[in-house]
């Protein structure tokens, strides 16, 4: 029996089920992929949004603005790249002037530091961008993230407090007994729990339909996006956005956290949450609409195009509340953006404001808020770096070429409490894979490692989940 | 720090080429870093036969025709590292480079010849659209996994673009018991060599697709389809021609990057090679950083590599020995009509010895077309072609004696008869 | 008539051969000779790998000596692929003999040191 049961481990659910494991309490987290932040958290912008955006009032706009004043505290503890390098929102047109005085107004009421810019003071900061620009609200406090690691680090850090992961279990089924809860997966296996927290995110709507009906509706709302190489020097040193329009923050230009530029996403209502397929006619209309912001952007570097599912919510805000039945289920649905700046928020006020409530919290004094440090190689100077080959040879082997990333780094990843076990979980955690060549001279070896490190076969070695073989047959032509 | 006259990046066949001409040379200082834990690059996995008719005047396979280089390296005693991946070149030539064994190793360079040959366009780069399973793979990384692993990536197999790899890959998976129902090719005519089509799919019945390519890939978590269909002129799908493959693997050719990474930081520019622009030496802008091989443009033939590797490694040479001026009669060379790229893209006419070559590919397959070299007006070159195709490289040899001196630049371009 | 593509080079040679195996469109001799060949003794070489006793996942590439004739192509493949080596191996070692008794070797393309 556990006292809390999160399921879903994107983002939001690891950072809660991490602040749960600050206190006395069982926990576990429930999710049906073979890694955590698979879905939503995987495929997104990466962006730690200031909070300019969002309605005043709405839980949204409260989330975005504290989770992006959390974000340098949890970063660190949790040993993630976060840079805040401002973001622009850009006027092209005079009509569009008032608009930003609006959106500077907006931040006001919000609590977010803004500054209304002359087209020259634009320009200035951004010589790449359109020269038909008129103008632009700078926002300092805009700023990049590695998702990626965030989502890994902040379970791996709430399964070393404690904390019980349980991967590839698809939740088909919620019974409620008199003062606990069976959640039965379609694996057969049933786990016991006296509290639910469901952040599974674009499925929430159906995980809070198993215990009761729901007056809310979730649309998978698909974004495409390109990236773009790193050697696209000064590309531009802010997020660009255009004018926000219903439909979303619009096509934008970032550099990432790794050195890459992403220009994105498209916004379309899908039939299905799983289709994140990409087709040229949208790519084709992203690429029209970024090169109006930045007419220079070179997509002969694009090095992958990707699509990621957001919940969009009927509401228009974060959903987060008991069920109607009973308040031992508590539900988050269209977690949509800004979920990633919000999430350190969301997870304080689930703990805080719903788990208290129902639940006795009881310090963990044994909590430790950091994870296992990694080593930096880039940081280290050439000294420091021998020094630390010498005793970590490992780490002098380079694996991935594009990204510079060693043997030591991989198999570091493979030895904390949330190990890598597919090809795409080892991109994740160490960029090996990530850069121009796609993995095309590193996904050998990287299945290798997998294969020997955790003694699978080699045509047993998963690319990202169950059947997605990297190599199916042995050269005679039979299965292994 | 550690001081060496020549370092050479990449102990592929360029790079053992390159050194081992250097030593021919005179030069005995000579480091190559390699990234595998052997020398001889690519053609380890390339267990085909084709190799060497120019070198050697006969047909080898990959691994025999590099044993031959690495065997001369090692018996001229021409010192490499292994295993060792070069982390940056700096503009005053310090090479760094990370191994297991040394850590972090800064080498002080007089000359430097980058031969880190090139990579595959993968799936990313083509932007290909559908789902992300996995079952895609680019043909070499299944060649490694064939060739040197001993694994197939997939028994039904789709093959997009008409590479050579595409083609000696469609044969292999063919003949390791796979099934290939077909190879797609974006073009109106196939980028790989004649030989191939027939040796490669002819004789297996593996049908050609010309102007098709994948409309959309489908799978949830392997690949389980390929869509394919008909492009018009202008490369848009014509509705009504999809033809949908049911397989469990899709492997694509479609072309080959140079792999110039190392150069990105340097303030070098690059060419419509996408690889550094050079001179008749194979010298960058920089002066004492030289370039061969696939990293510098894709041959088509690794015979051409090696030439190209000795022709910069006698530029490093000279480099060294302080003979090359870089002064005097100054040409840029601009391909023209009909011509997609030419190497090098700057003459310096007073370092030259005796002759020029220029090396280039058309834009499309021609026949029965003059090349001309010119010179400002004057034609200095004028060769007749019965056949040309873009997936093959051309050579012209040019005396300096048939310079003029009277322009500064150079034009290599075709003229179709009427 | 029947045409043909010349592959003993990269050039491809467009070839034309009549039904008294005259041939034209040949560069060069080898042309008429790969054409006559062709048409009434076809041959491929055939390259492949082997496995390697005792070193998993790797293999050692190997080829036939000379080319074989074209039916031959999948009977040596067969025979290949039973084949396993044990290191050490040089270049040229013969790896199967006068494999599937077409009078032609199989032989390593390879050093294997360990």
């Amino acid at each position: 029996m556990f006292d809390v049961t999160v399921i879903g481990a994107g983002i939001v659910g690891s950072l809660i089920a991490r602040k749960l494991s600050s206190y006395q309490l069982s926990v576990a987290v429930i999710e049906k992929e073979p890694d955590v932040g698979n879905v939503t958290t995987m495929a997104n912008s990466a962006i730690v949004h200031s909070g300019y955006d969002p309605v005043p009032g709405t839980l949204k706009a409260e989330l975005n603005v504290l989770g992006n004043k959390m974000m340098d505290q949890v970063c660190d503890e949790l040993d993630v790249e976060m840079k805040r390098i401002g973001s622009l929102t850009v006027a092209l047109y005079d009509e569009q002037l008032p608009l930003l005085e609006d959106l500077a107004k907006r931040s006001a009421q919000n609590g977010v530091p803004v500054q209304i810019l002359s087209a020259e003071e634009t320009l200035k900061l951004e010589p790449n961008l359109s020269k038909e620009v008129k103008g632009s609200l700078f926002a300092p406090t805009a700023g990049i993230v590695n998702p990626f690691t965030l989502s890994v680090h902040a379970i791996e850090n709430a399964v070393d407090n404690g904390v019980k992961l349980f991967l590839e279990e698809k939740v088909v089924l919620i019974n409620k007994n008199d003062d606990f809860y069976n959640i039965i997966c379609e694996s057969g296996n049933t786990y016991q729990t006296k509290i639910i927290i469901n952040a599974a995110g674009i499925y929430s709507d159906e995980i809070h339909k198993m215990v009761e009906p729901i007056d809310y509706f979730l649309t998978p709302r698909k974004g495409e996006y390109f990236i773009l190489d790193h050697y696209c020097d000064d590309l531009v040193k802010h997020t660009i956005f255009p004018l926000p329009s219903e439909k979303g923050k619009g096509i934008l230009v970032t550099p990432s956290i790794g050195g890459t530029f992403l220009v994105g996403p498209s916004a379309e209502a899908m039939a299905s949450k799983d289709d994140v397929s990409t087709d040229k006619f949208t790519l084709d209309e992203i690429k029209r609409q970024a090169l109006m912001l930045v007419p220079s952007i070179p997509f002969n570097q694009v090095i992958r195009t990707f699509a990621g599912s957001r919940p969009t919510p009927n509401t228009h805000d974060f959903i987060i509340r008991y069920a109607k039945c009973d308040d031992h289920f508590i539900t988050l649905s269209g977690i949509e953006s800004p979920g990633l700046a919000s999430s350190p928020a969301i997870a304080e006020y689930v703990v805080n404001e719903f788990v208290s409530r129902v639940i006795k919290l009881i310090p963990n004094p044994n909590f430790n808020p950091r994870v296992k440090a990694r080593p930096h190689l880039k940081e280290m100077s050439v000294e420091e770096r021998n020094k630390f080959i010498a005793e970590n040879p490992d780490y002098g082997k380079i694996i991935c070429n594009c990204e510079k990333v060693s043997l030591g780094e991989i198999l570091f990843e493979m030895n904390t409490s949330v190990p890598p076990k597919t090809i795409k979980a080892v991109k994740k955690r160490t960029r090996a894979g990530f850069g121009k060549c796609q993995g095309g001279f590193c996904q050998p070896l990287v299945t290798k490692i997998i294969s020997e490190k955790f003694n699978i076969p080699l045509n047993e070695v998963m690319f990202q989940k169950r059947g997605s073989f990297v190599v199916r047959y042995d050269i005679k032509g039979e299965k292994k | 720090m550690i001081n060496r006259k020549l370092v050479i990046i990449g102990g592929g066949s360029a790079g053992m080429a390159a050194a081992i001409k250097a030593y021919e040379l005179g030069e005995r200082d000579i480091l190559i870093i390699e990234k595998n834990a052997y020398l001889g690059g690519i053609l380890n996995q390339c267990i085909h036969n084709g190799f060497g008719l120019h070198e050697f005047k006969e047909e080898l396979t990959g691994p025999e025709f590099m044993t031959r280089f690495s065997k001369k390296v090692d018996e001229l005693g021409i010192s490499y590292a292994l295993e060792s991946n070069v982390l940056s070149i700096s503009d005053d030539k310090v090479v760094t480079y990370s191994n297991a064994k040394d850590g972090l190793v800064e080498v002080k360079a007089e000359a430097i010849i980058l031969t880190t040959g090139c990579y595959e366009r993968n799936a990313g780069a083509i932007q290909i659209p559908g789902d992300r399973p996995s079952g895609i793979y680019t043909a070499g990384q299944a060649q490694l996994f064939a060739n040197c692993y001993g694994y197939l990536v997939g028994k039904r197999v789709f093959i997009l673009g008409s590479g050579d790899i595409g083609l000696i890959m469609a044969r292999r998976m063919t003949l390791e018991g796979a099934k290939v129902l077909g190879v797609a090719e974006l073009m109106p005519y196939s980028a790989g060599l004649n030989r191939n089509i027939v040796q490669c799919l002819k004789d297996y019945d593996i049908p050609l697709y010309l102007s098709h390519t994948v409309k959309k890939v489908i799978g949830e978590s392997h690949l389980e389809k390929v869509v394919i269909a008909k492009v018009d002129e202008k490369m848009n799908f014509i509705e009504g021609t999809e033809q949908i493959f049911n397989c469990d693997c899709l492997l694509l050719s479609v072309g080959l990057l140079p792999n110039v990474d190392l150069f990105n930081k340097l303030p070098l520019s690059m060419s419509k090679t996408r690889g550094a622009k050079v001179n008749q030496a194979m010298e960058t802008e920089i002066p004492g950083i030289f370039s061969a091989g696939n990293v510098l443009h894709v041959h088509d033939l690794v015979d051409y590599v090696v030439e190209e590797a000795r022709e910069a490694a006698v530029g490093a040479i000279s480099y060294l020995n302080g003979e090359l001026k870089h002064e005097g009669h100054v040409y840029d060379v601009n391909p023209g009509v009909g011509i997609n790229y030419v190497v090098p893209q700057k003459v310096f006419l007073d370092d030259v010895k005796d002759n020029l070559s220029f090396k280039f590919r058309v834009a499309k397959p021609m026949k029965d077309i003059n090349i001309l070299i010119t010179e400002g007006n004057n034609i200095i070159k004028k060769i007749f072609k019965p056949a040309i195709v873009p997936s093959e490289m051309e050579i012209v040899h040019v005396s300096k004696d048939l310079f003029k001196r009277e322009s500064n630049e150079i034009k290599v371009y075709v003229e179709e008869k009427k | 008539m029947k045409e043909l593509i010349c592959i003993t080079c990269p050039r491809g040679c467009h070839l034309r051969v009549d039904d008294n195996l005259n041939v034209t469109g040949n560069f060069c001799p080898r042309g008429e000779a790969y054409a006559k060949a062709e048409l009434t003794h076809p041959v491929r070489m055939v390259t492949s790998t082997v496995a390697i006793a005792s070193i998993s996942e790797s293999r050692l590439p190997v080829k036939t000596k000379e080319p074989v004739p074209k039916e031959f192509i999948f009977p040596v493949m067969e025979e290949i692929r039973k084949t396993v080596v044990k290191a050490p191996i040089k270049i040229g070692d013969v790896v199967i003999e006068n494999v599937c008794n077409s009078g032609v070797d199989v032989i390593a393309t390879k050093d294997i040191e360990k």
